[in-house]
């Protein structure tokens, strides 16, 4: 079959997919934002040495990470309704369900990184009479996200390339906005092409941009 | 709020005169096939370029990296569209292949590209000096490789292709996007049909759960073996 692209006029594209990517782009800052923080803090918790915590930190990320993203994304738009006993959209629910599954990955992140710094800079922390909270956000912390600073983007392209799944609640993102044209005008195999090298031209200059970070901040040793 | 269990659900008859239990049971198997069909490809695949990767050929280490980047940066989701819209329109030979078997490449050839990057740090953690050796023997490029540097590659890599094999289960869930009557397609149409979508989402929950499970217990036992 003869491909034709000329549908997709400014127009066409301004209307439905710049809404798609302008969503899938604020669903993936605010889950790296608020993934990170939650992330930090359970990691903070599975190596506070203190039982219950770590035994709560390493349930819900052990969960989280066994149970397919899909099935989250199908479990909290069916749940936080009937907690909150209201409709909620499938863009809000999307937001929180990434937020909440995000961060069971950068926790393992953020605790390889804590972990990566060596035990006696918080041993110096102690004997400078620093508490250890202070040892973290003085001294541990700032070391194990400069380390951990790769991954962390690596992982954010991963959440990137993962948001298209809010297509099981009909969320409208990228990939929808995509769809949505290629059904109005009966090209669906343009669309789903334009969509690929779409999806394709921004994860991979994130990911050669993090190799080039990568690259600049590693630690001579 | 008072919240009432509902186990009987799964005794009941959908429309099709199959209870819900049963349809349950026979999405497990779709899971299964399409993450074990897939782990194959993917094996074989992602074992192959990984090796191109490494050979001293330019031309080659230029496919295998083409090929790993290609996979690794398109969302998963749009693989499977791809596959499923896109490919059986532009070959028309193709349109007569089930969409069972579209989704296997699709998932198949997305993981090859993770297992690709394995099996290259695996052949790369191995001193030079064991390739030089069997080189130096007599033995060609692929005789090397099959006889002196995958042997031991393959068994550092087992781990990682632990977790990827219990990956490729979980991500087998998108196969829902193209009506493949797996676990995640069961949950959401049993969901709409009965309203018990807590029940339903916990029995599917745990079937993901026991399956990843038994991969990883399967895949210690090969470890232990090798």
């Amino acid at each position: 079959m003869a491909l034709d692209f000329t549908f997709l006029t400014w127009s066409v594209i301004s209307n439905l997919v710049l809404k798609g990517l302008l969503f899938s782009v604020q669903l993936t800052l605010i889950a790296m934002t608020g993934g990170i923080v939650l992330g930090t803090m359970l990691a903070l918790m599975r190596l506070s040495g203190k039982m219950w915590l770590v035994r709560v930190a390493s349930f819900y990320v052990n969960t989280l990470r066994s149970i397919p993203l899909v099935m989250v994304i199908l479990w909290f738009f069916l749940l936080i309704p009937m907690l909150t006993g209201r409709p909620m959209g499938a863009e809000t629910s999307a937001i929180i369900t990434f937020t909440v599954f995000e961060a069971a990955y950068y926790a393992e992140i953020m605790r390889a990184g804590i972990q990566s710094v060596a035990k006696g800079q918080v041993y110096a922390g102690y004997a400078v009479g620093m508490t250890y909270a202070q040892c973290m956000r003085y001294i541990v912390l700032p070391q194990a996200f400069r380390n951990m600073l790769p991954v962390l983007l690596t992982q954010t392209v991963v959440l990137f390339q993962d948001t298209s799944l809010v297509y099981a609640i009909g969320a409208y993102d990228l990939l929808k906005g995509f769809e949505v044209a290629g059904k109005n005008f009966n090209r669906p195999v343009e669309t789903y092409l334009a969509a690929t090298v779409l999806y394709f031209v921004i994860c991979f200059s994130l990911s050669m941009l993090v190799r080039r970070l990568q690259k600049k901040i590693a630690i001579i040793r | 709020m008072t919240f009432t269990w509902n186990w009987q659900i799964f005794l009941q008859q959908n429309g099709g005169g199959q209870t819900y239990l049963g349809w349950l049971m026979s999405a497990w198997g779709w899971t299964m096939s399409v993450a074990l069909c897939s782990l194959l490809v993917a094996l074989l695949a992602g074992s192959l370029m990984g090796i191109l990767r490494t050979t001293p050929s330019k031309g080659l280490v230029f496919i295998g990296n083409a090929w790993t980047e290609l996979f690794r940066n398109i969302p998963l989701l749009v693989q499977v569209f791809l596959w499923y819209h896109v490919i059986p329109s532009i070959f028309v030979s193709l349109r007569a292949v089930p969409s069972f078997v579209l989704v296997v490449f699709a998932l198949g050839f997305f993981t090859s590209s993770r297992i690709s990057e394995q099996i290259k740090a695996g052949i790369q953690s191995l001193s030079q000096g064991q390739r030089h050796a069997g080189l130096a023997l007599g033995l060609t490029l692929p005789q090397t490789y099959r006889y002196v540097l995958l042997p031991m590659a393959f068994r550092i890599v087992i781990p990682p292709l632990t977790s990827e094999s219990m990956n490729i289960i979980k991500n087998s869930s998108v196969a829902f996007a193209v009506s493949i009557a797996e676990l995640t397609m069961f949950a959401m149409q049993a969901q709409e049909e009965t309203a018990r979508g807590i029940e339903i989402y916990l029995a599917v929950t745990a079937l993901y759960f026991v399956s990843a499970f038994a991969v990883n217990r399967i895949a210690l036992f090969i470890e232990s073996r090798v």
